[in-house]
């Protein structure tokens, strides 16, 4: 039987159990009107049965599929001729792919004689039989655990405590799956960076101001040394989220201190889905207007007042991600300002501030918490932004602080690195890694830096 | 004053005495049948019941209609209120009696689907004047509300919020003063001498409401709207408030809302009684509570204490 099959048959059974374990409680206590003899309400004596009738087959089911493959591939090497069982590890794996290939009618690399055929049989066979076994033992275990916990169906049994024991076990599962594929993505991305650094010294990847990391593929090849200062992406990155920030905070806080407070039901009603509509719009988008409206309309604004402006400047890409940016901080804002409770507005008005005086001295001092944490993530965001940058901004590694020249960032140079077709040990696939990881550090200083701001001048209102 | 009035709770305790007392109101002339508290048919006529005038007026309403949207939230109330009294409004919840209070330093204002009509004076001149600025108005009459609401700010700084955004102080040893002395008015002074810096959340709620007076009164008001000042208090707290009351109305006129009888008794000198929006019954607190002339005044003040 096939796994989906078996697992839409659990289902089933799970559903039948549900219903007979809840109305066997009610036969127990002799009838649906006396509910109240029960422990636990009838629906959870109907979990209780539907638990023990899917956990345990699950987890049979997904130990077989882990040890299933290993065990088969053995049990078939095994009846392999012994002059084929000493092949070295490589070419001992090349033929069991084989063999798969030619038991599912893939195509086979080798020509085809009787032993190959033979043991191509074999494993068809073992596999139909580990199938079938698992159908049974699956499906009885199934029917075992349900009937086990039918029967120790009881008034007092407390199911409802049991039940939600379980359930607790599904959220924190459910909620460290976030935490340890952090931790996953960190500890890769920290393992390829000491590779890279093996190659490259720390200090000259920290310190230096030349980025090309253009290696050798052979050895006689010309001008590809390499060279990895990451100070220029970063100077970079920095250039461009300051010029995003400069146009998205104000704006988006002046938005929302308007949507919050001044605007009246009908406009407000209408621009913030406007404003929603602009957080939808993808960033290859924003790329393509920022390359193809802003970068010339920059250049020629600035060349008309005598600035030399690269076609691809670090001012024009900076403008859209501060535009793309504007809904997030205004729609964070906006939250952070519904929150301070209507006591503090009514408070303020009713000593005659205006709604000015209001908005400043009050309002806005209490919602500060929540503004910085919505700036700071417009920070992270801007500093993580990619599609616009590539687009707009370039690839030339300047360091500058000229707003009209081309620079690049962190992540337009991760982009870079990783779409070459460089063998992936070789230190400028590496160096992508190393980027990562200090992008990566950059973000948590910002965030722990913000954090610290928000505690100490958080004023707190409950 | 407060005897007296708890000798009326005492009477009303009596079921005798309140069915007397019924059965003689129920001969009196009305134009309309409106559900009491209790979902009984009670006549409601349109003019109030007792004395709206008072001898030395400050504050007058003449006609005041409020609409939210559709909904009729107050219907044609006429009421002075006089300069140092103290006018203690109550009625069940829905009444009318918080919007009245309300549209009293124009906080109606903020609400987009409320409409005010009618004529409200202070000291003579109308509140609801196109060109007076509601933040003057305000100024001069303070408002307290049902909820602790101090600033998140530090103790000194919510006192002195008020002065500051109007300019009361030319330098900071005058806004010293002004603090030290809206502390001490409001009785709050000696408990928070020495921690001026802290913020007013850290106060006990009963300390949050007296630095909330203090705020108030530290603009240097004519008249003190209060909207169930006591409600979120402990009986301790309380009379602590009830006693500031008694001492603010030597300088300033004092609006209370309140659901308490014994509150409104107590610190009053005249009482208004809302109803689904018609103001029933106004006279002196003593009158009112010891022979309340209308049926629902009478239901009401009867059916809380007895």
């Amino acid at each position: 039987m096939h796994s989906t099959t078996l697992i839409l048959l659990m289902g089933f059974m799970s559903i039948a159990a549900f219903y007979l374990g809840r109305s066997r409680s009610l036969a127990v206590v002799g009838g649906p009107g006396r509910g109240k003899g029960l422990h636990s309400l009838p629906g959870y004596h109907g979990y209780f049965v539907s638990i023990w009738c899917v956990l345990p087959p699950l987890a049979l089911l997904s130990g077989w599929m882990l040890v299933e493959p290993g065990i088969i591939t053995a049990m078939v090497v095994k009846s392999l001729p012994a002059s084929q069982q000493e092949l070295p590890a490589g070419e001992l794996n090349l033929l069991i792919n084989n063999i798969r290939n030619l038991a599912t009618g893939d195509v086979v690399s080798a020509a085809i004689n009787a032993d190959f055929q033979r043991a191509a049989d074999l494993y068809n066979e073992y596999n139909a039989t580990s199938r079938r076994l698992l159908s049974v033992l699956v499906l009885g275990l199934a029917a075992l655990g349900g009937a086990l916990a039918w029967r120790r169906i009881h008034p007092d049994l407390r199911a409802r405590n049991k039940v939600e024991t379980v359930i607790r076990w599904a959220l924190i599962v459910a909620s460290s799956i976030a935490v340890f594929t952090t931790i996953g993505i960190v500890l890769s991305v920290l393992f390829e960076a000491i590779v890279f650094f093996q190659k490259v010294p720390v200090s000259e990847f920290l310190f230096g101001t030349t980025w090309s990391p253009q290696t050798a593929i052979r050895a006689d090849q010309v001008g590809s040394s390499g060279s990895f200062g990451a100070v220029p992406l970063f100077a970079g990155t920095m250039l461009i989220t300051a010029i995003a920030m400069i146009v998205a905070v104000p704006v988006g806080l002046m938005t929302a201190i308007f949507l919050a407070e001044y605007s009246s039901a009908r406009v407000r009603g209408i621009a913030k889905p406007l404003l929603e509509i602009l957080a939808g719009i993808p960033t290859v988008v924003y790329g393509f207007f920022a390359a193809l409206t802003v970068a010339p309309w920059v250049r020629r604004v600035g060349e008309s007042a005598g600035f030399e402006v690269a076609s691809e400047s670090a001012l024009a890409a900076g403008l859209v991600m501060g535009i793309m940016i504007i809904p997030l901080v205004s729609s964070l804002t906006d939250d952070a300002i519904n929150a301070v409770p209507s006591a503090m507005r009514d408070g303020a008005l009713g000593l005659g501030s205006t709604r000015s005086e209001t908005m400043t001295k009050v309002i806005l001092p209490a919602a500060l918490p929540g503004i910085v944490g919505g700036i700071l993530l417009a920070v992270s965001r801007a500093i993580g932004e990619t599609m616009i940058v590539v687009m707009a901004a370039g690839l030339a590694a300047n360091l500058t602080a000229n707003p009209f020249s081309a620079v690049t960032t962190v992540t337009v140079q991760i982009v870079t690195l990783l779409v070459g077709d460089q063998e992936f040990d070789s230190a400028k696939t590496l160096a992508a890694f190393a980027l990562g990881l200090m992008l990566f550090i950059v973000t948590l200083i910002l965030n722990i830096i913000g954090l610290y701001t928000v505690r100490k001048y958080r004023e707190q209102y409950e | 004053m407060v005897v007296a009035s708890r000798k009326a709770a005492y009477h009303h305790k009596d079921g005798e005495m309140t069915e007397t007392l019924v059965k003689k109101n129920m001969s009196a002339s009305r134009t309309s049948a409106v559900p009491n508290y209790r979902g009984q048919q009670v006549e409601l006529g349109r003019e109030t019941v007792g004395n709206v005038r008072c001898a030395n007026p400050f504050m007058v309403a003449e006609n005041v209609n409020v609409f939210y949207g559709d909904n009729h939230a107050i219907k044609d109330v006429t009421l002075e209120i006089g300069k140092k009294e103290v006018i203690a409004l109550i009625g069940p919840s829905g009444c009318g009696k918080s919007t009245f209070l309300r549209c009293l330093n124009r906080m109606n204002d903020s609400i987009e689907s409320a409409r005010v009509t009618g004529n409200i004076s202070l000291d003579g001149g109308d509140i609801y004047d196109k060109t007076l600025d509601p933040v003057v108005l305000r100024a001069r009459v303070g408002m307290v509300f049902q909820k602790p609401n101090p600033f998140p700010k530090s103790i000194y700084d919510n006192v002195a919020y008020g002065p500051r955004i109007h300019g009361l102080a030319g330098d900071r040893a005058e806004l010293d003063d002004i603090v030290h002395r809206s502390l001490e008015r409001a009785g709050l002074l000696k408990e928070v001498k020495d921690r001026l810096d802290d913020p007013g959340t850290s106060l006990s709620g009963g300390q949050q409401q007296r630095l909330c007076i203090a705020r108030t009164i530290a603009v240097n008001p004519e008249v003190i709207l209060m909207d169930e000042p006591c409600s979120a208090l402990d009986p301790i707290a309380t009379a602590r408030i009830e006693d500031l009351m008694d001492e603010l109305c030597e300088d300033y006129a004092i609006v209370i809302v309140t659901h308490s009888m014994q509150q409104a008794a107590r610190v009053s000198r005249r009482v208004a009684y809302f109803h689904l929006g018609y103001l029933v019954e106004v006279d002196d607190t003593d009158k009112v509570f010891t022979n309340p002339h209308h049926k629902l005044t009478e239901d009401y003040i009867t059916g809380r204490i007895g």
